[in-house]
């Protein structure tokens, strides 16, 4: 076992944090003392400019008790800091996604309970969207400080490349699916998918899932309800995605795309992809990296369509209601002070808010709408603002809301989906099988 | 590793045991204390740790609880394992079988005295200096379907979806290992042939013996201990291949990659079925174990025959 193991936990090292200047991986490290505290969250831009900002703000106003801010890549991250918290290395502050990871950190008291916190402050909590804090809360009882921006899951496309084709963007399923053959005509591909992350197809499955059949079928499955995924409209939607792909609904060669490189997106402002279905914090990357694809006005974007006689409402939509700050319970008295006066004078201050805005996201504090006016992206965050205010249902993406075990069958089957090894029959024996564990 | 000889039997390099004895063994068995002390603190404990672990549950996160061969039945039931255990004999085997016929010809073209060999030997040796991780990020961009080698020429056979079809990925996974992996074994061989006398080439010679027939009647027989050193640290390393498919096609598309050691990570830390995937560990120790004693017993069983000229 020494070897394999080894070699696991190595290549979770060599993963490289790109860390600020003079900040260490061991992060429970150094916890004696009034000191600083700890903070692990995600590298990209512009979140990850925005993130250290926020903290060099603090640790301005706080030169005594620093805060020591650790990036990781996303799907690194998701494994990296469960293996932390489990062996008493947590930051102080777990950077996260809320929902079911936070449920098990919470059953396990790895996480300090804010509630009683939230109550004392009560600015805090109310400065702040009510509907973010529902994934960070288990039982009743906060876990997780909601933060950052709602990102709700969006169907971008490029305008430019639909004009040349000659087709309008689509208004319905049957659309896409005649649009289809039309692009791949032109040679272009009319998806683009950075399939080797997985929770990319799931994206979609979400949304034909919340079309065809409504909210109600994956909160059955939510819900631990026996064979939940056997629903007929679940076989439905299932059924629908893979007439997709076997229509090469998606670019050449998606399996073996990464969303973290952002290789997908660049498909799409390239104009070697027609469309792409993704999160809304990819608005901020493709304005910083595809030159003038944002800034003049080629990217189109809108909700997904309704499906032909589905019973979910179109103004639906799923993503991260926010992102979640917790406290670790491991920390010592001096650090949770730390961190939760950062939470309280530093997290989403007035100038992170407005960088949040710069960059094209909305951030979960009450009244940020009023501030999208003067920016240069008026539209797209009056667009944003709409479908995360106005949906009628905005669902947890379900990597996030399920268990990681549950989570881990989930995209397992979908990848295999997305290859066509599995039928929707078998996807959901299969996944019927984890339900509630 | 091989216990000395009792009698006068003549190994390759026993001679300071024929003249030291046992007290040449005692007077210097406390060099292997360091050793053993690693193997025991890295190895041997945890190993036992895992074999604990496997009869309890725990997410990783939480209290770890007692549950009987729960985690062996799921890990013995689950379809996932025959075929993740069938896509590491895959790769071994296909990687044994690409690497040491290239590494044999490599290793004794680079025996050779000239200085062009000298100057080519380094350049064959700079994969060596890399990273797993950095070879395989590396392979994952120049293989990109959309932006990576082939698109950059516009070689439209260059532009195949290498890692998005499942046999396709399976290879691309063996060609990038052998690419890591021919220089050091070629390292080996080229020692190994520099060791075999000259005198043995002279006979031959004298003998009317071509190149071919040297290589095959001197050379190889020659080689035949080096291959299977070699060999078992091919075989036994390919099992612990992680860090490169994990990089390179994470165990996809679906699970085509997904090798043994890949689906215990997946399982353990991914999953947070620390469980399960301490049985998928133990029977990977189990394959390995057994794999490199069947190599001894089929190459070196007969240690004691000497690969010495007149002997």
């Amino acid at each position: 076992m020494g070897v394999p193991l080894v070699a696991a936990l190595a290549s979770c090292g060599s993963d490289g944090p790109s860390s600020t200047p003079g900040s260490t991986g061991g992060a429970g490290a150094g916890a004696g003392g009034g000191s600083g505290a700890s903070y692990w969250s995600l590298t990209g831009q512009p979140g990850e400019g925005i993130r250290q900002a926020t903290v060099d703000r603090f640790n301005k106003a706080n030169s005594s008790t620093p805060i020591k801010l650790t990036l990781f890549q996303n799907d690194a991250y998701k494994t990296k800091i469960k293996t932390a918290i489990g062996a008493g290395q947590s930051p102080t502050i777990i950077w996260g996604w809320g929902g079911g990871t936070l449920r098990t950190y919470a059953e396990a008291n790895q996480v300090e309970d804010l509630t009683s916190w939230f109550a004392e402050n009560p600015k805090v909590k109310g400065r702040l969207f009510p509907s973010s804090f529902g994934a960070g809360t288990v039982d009743k009882k906060i876990y997780a400080m909601p933060c950052e921006t709602v990102q709700p899951i969006v169907l971008y496309y490029n305008k430019k490349v639909l004009d040349k084709v000659g087709v309008a963007p689509p208004k319905s399923w049957g659309d896409i699916m005649a649009m289809v053959p039309k692009l791949n005509a032109a040679g272009i591909a009319p998806f683009s998918l950075g399939g080797q992350s997985r929770w990319t197809n799931m994206m979609w499955l979400e949304f034909l899932f919340d079309r065809i059949g409504g909210p109600e079928v994956f909160q059955a499955v939510f819900d631990g309800q026996k064979d939940a995924w056997s629903n007929p409209d679940a076989i439905t939607a299932l059924t629908k995605m893979q007439d997709l792909i076997k229509a090469d609904g998606f670019i050449k060669g998606f399996s073996s795309i990464t969303a973290d490189s952002n290789a997908d997106q660049a498909l799409l402002y390239t104009g070697k992809a027609a469309m792409m279905l993704h999160g809304s914090w990819t608005y901020g990357s493709m304005s910083a990296d595809g030159g003038d694809f944002v800034s003049s006005g080629s990217l189109g974007y809108m909700n997904f369509p309704p499906v032909e006689g589905g019973k979910g409402d179109p103004s639906d939509t799923v993503g991260n209601p926010g992102q979640y700050l917790s406290i670790s319970a491991k920390a010592s008295d001096a650090e949770k002070e730390t961190a939760k006066k950062f939470f309280a004078t530093a997290i989403l201050d007035d100038a992170e808010v407005k960088s949040w805005i710069d960059t094209g996201s909305i951030p979960i504090v009450n009244g940020s709408d009023a501030k999208i006016a003067g920016s240069k992206d008026a539209d797209w965050l009056k667009f944003l603002y709409g479908v995360a205010s106005g949906a009628k249902v905005f669902a947890q993406s379900w990597d996030q809301a399920l268990s990681p075990t549950a989570a881990e069958t989930l995209l397992d089957n979908i990848s295999k989906l997305f290859q066509l090894s599995v039928t929707p029959q078998q996807f959901a024996d299969n996944l019927n099988a984890v339900i509630g564990k | 590793m091989l216990p000395a000889p009792p009698g006068g039997g003549s190994t390759a390099g026993s001679t300071a045991g024929r003249s030291g004895g046992k007290v040449g063994v005692g007077s210097v068995g406390w060099m292997a204390a360091p050793a053993l002390l690693f193997f025991t603190a890295f190895g041997v404990i945890p190993l036992f740790g895992v074999l604990a672990l496997s009869f309890t549950s725990w997410d990783g996160i939480g209290a770890i609880r007692f549950a009987g061969f729960d985690s062996w039945t799921a890990v013995l039931t689950n379809p996932g394992l025959p075929h993740a255990l069938w896509v590491t004999f895959l790769v071994m085997a296909l990687s044994w079988l690409v690497q040491t016929p290239l590494s044999i010809l490599l290793g004794v073209f680079l025996a050779g005295a000239e200085r062009y060999r000298a100057v080519l030997s380094v350049l064959y040796f700079l994969p060596l200096l890399l990273s797993s991780a950095a070879i395989a990020i590396t392979y994952k961009a120049l293989l990109d379907p959309n932006f990576g080698l082939g698109a950059g020429l516009g070689l439209p056979f260059l532009s195949q979806d290498w890692l998005g079809r499942p046999n396709l990925a399976l290879g691309v996974v063996v060609f990038v290992v052998s690419w890591q992996f021919i220089p050091f074994h070629s390292l080996i061989y080229q020692g190994a042939v520099r060791q075999i006398p000259t005198s043995m080439y002279e006979a031959a010679q004298i003998d009317g013996a071509g190149r071919m027939r040297q290589f095959f009647s001197i050379t190889l027989p020659q080689l035949k201990n080096t291959i299977v050193t070699s060999s078992t640290l091919m075989v036994v390393g390919s099992l612990t291949f992680f860090d490169l498919i994990y990089i390179l096609t994470a165990g996809g598309p679906g699970d085509a990659t997904r090798v043994l050691a890949l689906d215990m990570y997946i399982t353990g830390f991914q999953a947070n079925l620390m469980g399960p995937a301490s049985g998928i560990a133990l029977i990977l120790v189990l394959v390995g174990l057994s794999i490199a004693l069947l190599l001894r017993r089929i190459g070196g069983g007969d240690d004691t025959a000497s690969q010495l000229e007149g002997a």
